[in-house]
């Protein structure tokens, strides 16, 4: 017997899909997508202006339209890290937040997390050798950023804690753990 | 001097522009043949500005192939290894086997490696010679250079590459000894660390060409099912939703130009399927199906001695395990463009060469016809074994006539994957006076990987078990058998294959075994292992002196028998799987019914290490890989869907889950063995072991958190 299924129907989860908190003149403006809008966001210290439906997860204005592919798409329900980014210096899951909430905002993404991909952390992660497969690691780094930014010199547990939302499959932890303590050090990362 | 043997054929030329070229071959597996014919596959270029380039078709996917395989030429090259550079090979059929997996690339490629590099090296001498115009005897390689040092002169391996190409190949070549080793053995940097920090690393979902459409597939959520019919009128509403068909019987392509309008494209089709033959299919059912085929006609695996002659105590034990999903980090995808006549793919794949083949075949091309680019693997696990993703990618991009990539979501991993397969074991021993084993057996019963994909293996072995399944005790009768049950579960190779499961029943049962026997976990494995014996399996020859060995290493490390905290408990389990031999232990409390793990001890001996730092990796990866597998990692069968959708239900380990993980391996001049998958199989009894010790309950289910 034929079964209806409906895409629609995928599990809950904790971080549901935050549905746009749209002004009410948005909301009348479109259906289904259908209907474009543009947005500022200043992504790297840049001011870009993208035209998008206003519910595109911030993760796909980044891939897709300014091509910043380091951002990596992991899960899509914020569960796993991968599309760590930073908004207002905070650490974002950009696949689960609508571009119209970050119109306007400060969005810093791997590629600009330092001028010269030189930022303590990412030097730390060359340092320790981290990356295996790597495809994780550009959340990894902008997570572990907002906890230093935070926390300066973090225990073992708030390191932990703070990493905690980030998955792995390739099992880098020990050495993540030892390059966030590396970059915590004076001088560093080096 | 040692002489080429067919396998080791070389050819050398002159490179396109000037320089030297070498072709070789490196075989995919142990017991490959070429059947005679020289095809190369792996390519060792000089070229004239003193760049070492080495062409290989082994796919990067966290392993380290690319900085560890031209380690091992460059050792024998006497290469400066700065100089050194990598390029991945894309399919094509002037290549042999580009297949990545199999704990092999190290392995398999250790031999022919060493000898391009040698010839290459042989060459370079002979054309110095002829270049300072002094005898050959006089000169010799060092650091990317020829010396002349009665004349103290020296030219470069860029400067001598095209008259090297001239001279012929020599016969034999001279390997060099361990102990002369500068670069293997050392624990160098990852040639592909920096792009993954800083974002520039191009991976499969990464990679786009001009005009590149995105799509997703609604695929049936049913195995075996079908498109009955759909309605797409609100998908094509969408904004930037540009097509939306039926792509084969099962699926439904939507494309759109980006991935967010595909989604939502895909969220408002209406689909009704076809549930077909298999709707009331479910993992329980399955696993008593397993159950209830023990009696059937095996295919024995291993036998010595006669099992069944054997009287005295006997103790009798049945372990099983669930379907398991690999969950790589980066979801499938892959790009293509078609153009009529031919089509150009690129993709993050194991089998390069499998993807070019089924795709030609799907496109009505031939093989000559379809490109494969070879791109950058957000974690394999034997996921990328398959074709699966690259082929949708083709027949989309035939549907809409341009180039397009599909992407996976990580629930359409999840639920339109292929799986570790469950497995039923049995066991039974017979044991002495003293609680040792006189008789073991051993009966696995699970479905067949490869039989599944049409090649089953000769008297129904499936081939992969002739890695996973070796006893490394050597007793005097003992019996290992195999009975395949075919269901319609879709099977993949995942990350230690069917080794996880045998060495999770043999090793659990080792350990009621000495319960029984009233001994020590540890000394009773070494009571078994104290004779130095060969054990032969199929091809492979296991020595109990090297099983030993780890056992030992890791027993040291951890401080086995050293007072523990009053609610730490400890267990141990050891097993050999791709030609490597692997002890853990497992230092835990129990809270409630669950484990809390305060400390893993592996210890590894896989012959030669090629680079500590990148073995060090290895086994972090597959014991990490390895817990999540033990303590949860579970696919349930409903309905003849997969129930688990994402990382909530289907939860891999996370950092303040994982305790630090001690890695040792035992040094060696033995040849390199597999060390991606060897680490896997002891942690799931090591673990499970030390909770008995803790509660004196047996496990012998996996996951462990149920």
């Amino acid at each position: 017997m034929p079964g209806e299924f409906n895409f629609s129907a995928e599990p809950s989860h904790p971080f549901s899909f935050p549905f746009p908190a749209l002004s009410a003149t948005m909301m009348g403006f479109f259906n289904n997508g259908a209907h474009m809008a543009d947005f500022i966001l200043r992504v790297n210290g840049s001011e870009r202006k993208v035209r998008v439906s206003p519910e595109t997860p911030l993760l796909w204005v980044l891939r897709d339209t300014l091509q910043l592919t380091g951002t990596k798409f992991g899960c899509g329900a914020g569960l796993c890290g991968a599309c760590t980014v930073h908004v207002e210096g905070e650490s974002t899951r950009s696949c689960s937040i609508p571009v119209s909430q970050v119109a306007g905002k400060t969005v810093t993404t791997i590629e600009g997390l330092a001028s010269n991909g030189q930022h303590p952390l990412q030097a730390a992660w060359i340092a320790e050798e981290v990356p295996q497969c790597g495809y994780c690691q550009s959340g990894q780094i902008m997570a572990a950023a907002a906890l230093l930014a935070k926390t300066a010199n973090p225990t073992e547990d708030q390191i932990a804690t703070a990493m905690s939302g980030n998955l792995c499959r390739c099992g880098t932890y020990d050495r993540i753990r030892r390059a966030i303590k590396r970059a915590a050090q004076p001088g560093g990362a080096r | 001097m040692t002489p080429l043997s067919r396998r080791d054929f070389i050819a050398a030329g002159a490179a396109a522009g000037a320089g030297l070229v070498i072709g070789f071959y490196l075989p995919h597996g142990t017991n490959e043949s070429t059947g005679g014919v020289f095809s190369p596959n792996a390519y060792l270029k000089i070229s004239p500005d003193n760049k070492v380039t080495v062409v290989v078709a082994r796919s990067e996917m966290g392993q380290g192939v690319r900085t560890s395989l031209p380690m091992i030429l460059a050792e024998e090259l006497e290469a400066d290894w700065k100089q050194i550079q990598i390029e991945q090979a894309g399919a094509s059929t002037l290549f042999g086997d580009q297949t990545t997996g199999g704990s092999a690339s190290v392995r398999t490629t250790w031999d022919p490696m060493r000898r391009a590099g040698a010839v290459a090296r042989e060459m370079l001498i002979s054309a110095g010679a002829l270049h300072f115009g002094v005898a050959r005897a006089s000169c010799k390689a060092e650091n990317g250079v020829i010396l002349h040092a009665a004349s103290n002169r020296r030219a470069t391996y860029g400067e001598l590459a095209s008259k090297a190409a001239t001279l012929p190949i020599p016969t034999d070549v001279q390997l060099k000894s361990a102990k002369e080793y500068k670069i293997v053995g050392k624990p160098l940097p990852r040639l592909d660390t920096p792009p993954k920090v800083n974002g520039s690393a191009e991976y499969g979902i990464d990679f786009r060409i001009p005009d590149m459409k995105y799509a997703v597939l609604a695929r049936c959520p049913i195995f075996g099912g079908k498109v009955a019919s759909f309605d797409d009128k609100e998908s094509k509403k969408v904004g930037g939703v540009s097509y939306v068909g039926k792509l084969t019987d099962s699926s439904i392509a939507v494309v759109a130009d980006s991935v967010w309008s595909a989604l939502e494209g895909r969220r408002l089709l209406q689909v009704s399927w076809d549930e077909g033959p298999n709707k009331d299919m479910n993992s329980a059912a399955i696993l008593q199906a397993l159950r209830a085929s023990i009696s059937n006609k095996a295919a024995t695996l291993y036998a010595t001695g006669d099992v069944t002659k054997v009287s005295g105590r006997r103790i009798e034990a049945a372990y099983e395990l669930p379907f398991m999903a690999h969950a790589p980090m980066e979801p499938g995808n892959a790009t293509a463009h078609f153009q009529g006549s031919k089509c150009e793919i690129w993709a993050p794949t194991q089998v390069p060469q499998d993807v070019r083949d089924s795709a030609a075949t799907a496109l009505g091309l031939d093989s000559d016809n379809v490109k494969v680019n070879v791109l950058l693997i957000g974690g394999g696990f034997g996921r990328r074994l398959e074709h699966d993703y690259a082929v949708e990618a083709a027949l989309v991009s035939k549907a809409i006539n341009g180039p397009v990539k599909v992407i996976w979501t990580r629930e359409d991993d999840m639920r339109n994957s292929v799986y570790r397969p469950a497995s039923y074991h049995k066991l039974s021993a017979v044991l002495d006076g003293q609680g040792f084993p006189i008789a073991f057996t051993h009966h696995v019963v699970s479905p067949s990987i490869s039989a599944q994909k049409g090649s089953p293996g000769e008297g129904g072995v499936d081939p992969d078990l002739k890695d996973e399944a070796a006893l490394v005790y050597s007793f005097p009768n003992a019996l290992v058998e195999y009975i395949d049950v075919q269901t319609p579960v879709p099977l993949g190779w995942m990350r230690s294959v069917y080794a996880l499961q045998v060495g999770f029943a043999s090793e659990c049962f080792i350990d009621e075994l000495a319960a029984a026997a009233g001994k020590d976990p540890l000394a009773y494995r070494l009571h078994l292992l104290q004779k130095d014996e060969d054990i032969k399996y199929f091809d492979a020859t296991w020595r109990t002196a090297r099983m030993r060995g780890v056992v030992q290493l890791a027993a040291d490390k951890a401080g086995w028998g050293k007072p523990l905290p009053a609610t730490h408990y400890r267990g141990i389990a050891c097993f050999g799987s791709f030609s490597t031999y692997m002890a853990q232990i497992v230092e835990l409390s129990v809270e409630g019914d669950q484990p809390r793990i305060h400390r893993i001890v592996g210890a590894m001996d896989c012959g030669q290490v090629i680079n500590p730092n990148i073995l060090e990796q290895q086994i972090h990866g597959g014991v990490i890989y390895g817990l999540a597998n033990a303590l949860r990692a579970k696919i349930t069968i409903e309905k003849g869907r997969v129930v688990q959708g994402n990382f909530d239900d289907y939860a891999p380990l996370r950092m303040n889950e994982v305790p630090p993980v001690e890695a040792y391996f035992v040094e060696s001049s033995e040849a390199p063995s597999g060390a991606g998958e060897p680490p896997i199989p002891p942690l799931a009894p090591a673990i499970c072991n030390a909770m008995y010790a803790a509660t004196k309950k047996r496990i012998r289910a996996l996951p462990i958190l149920g």
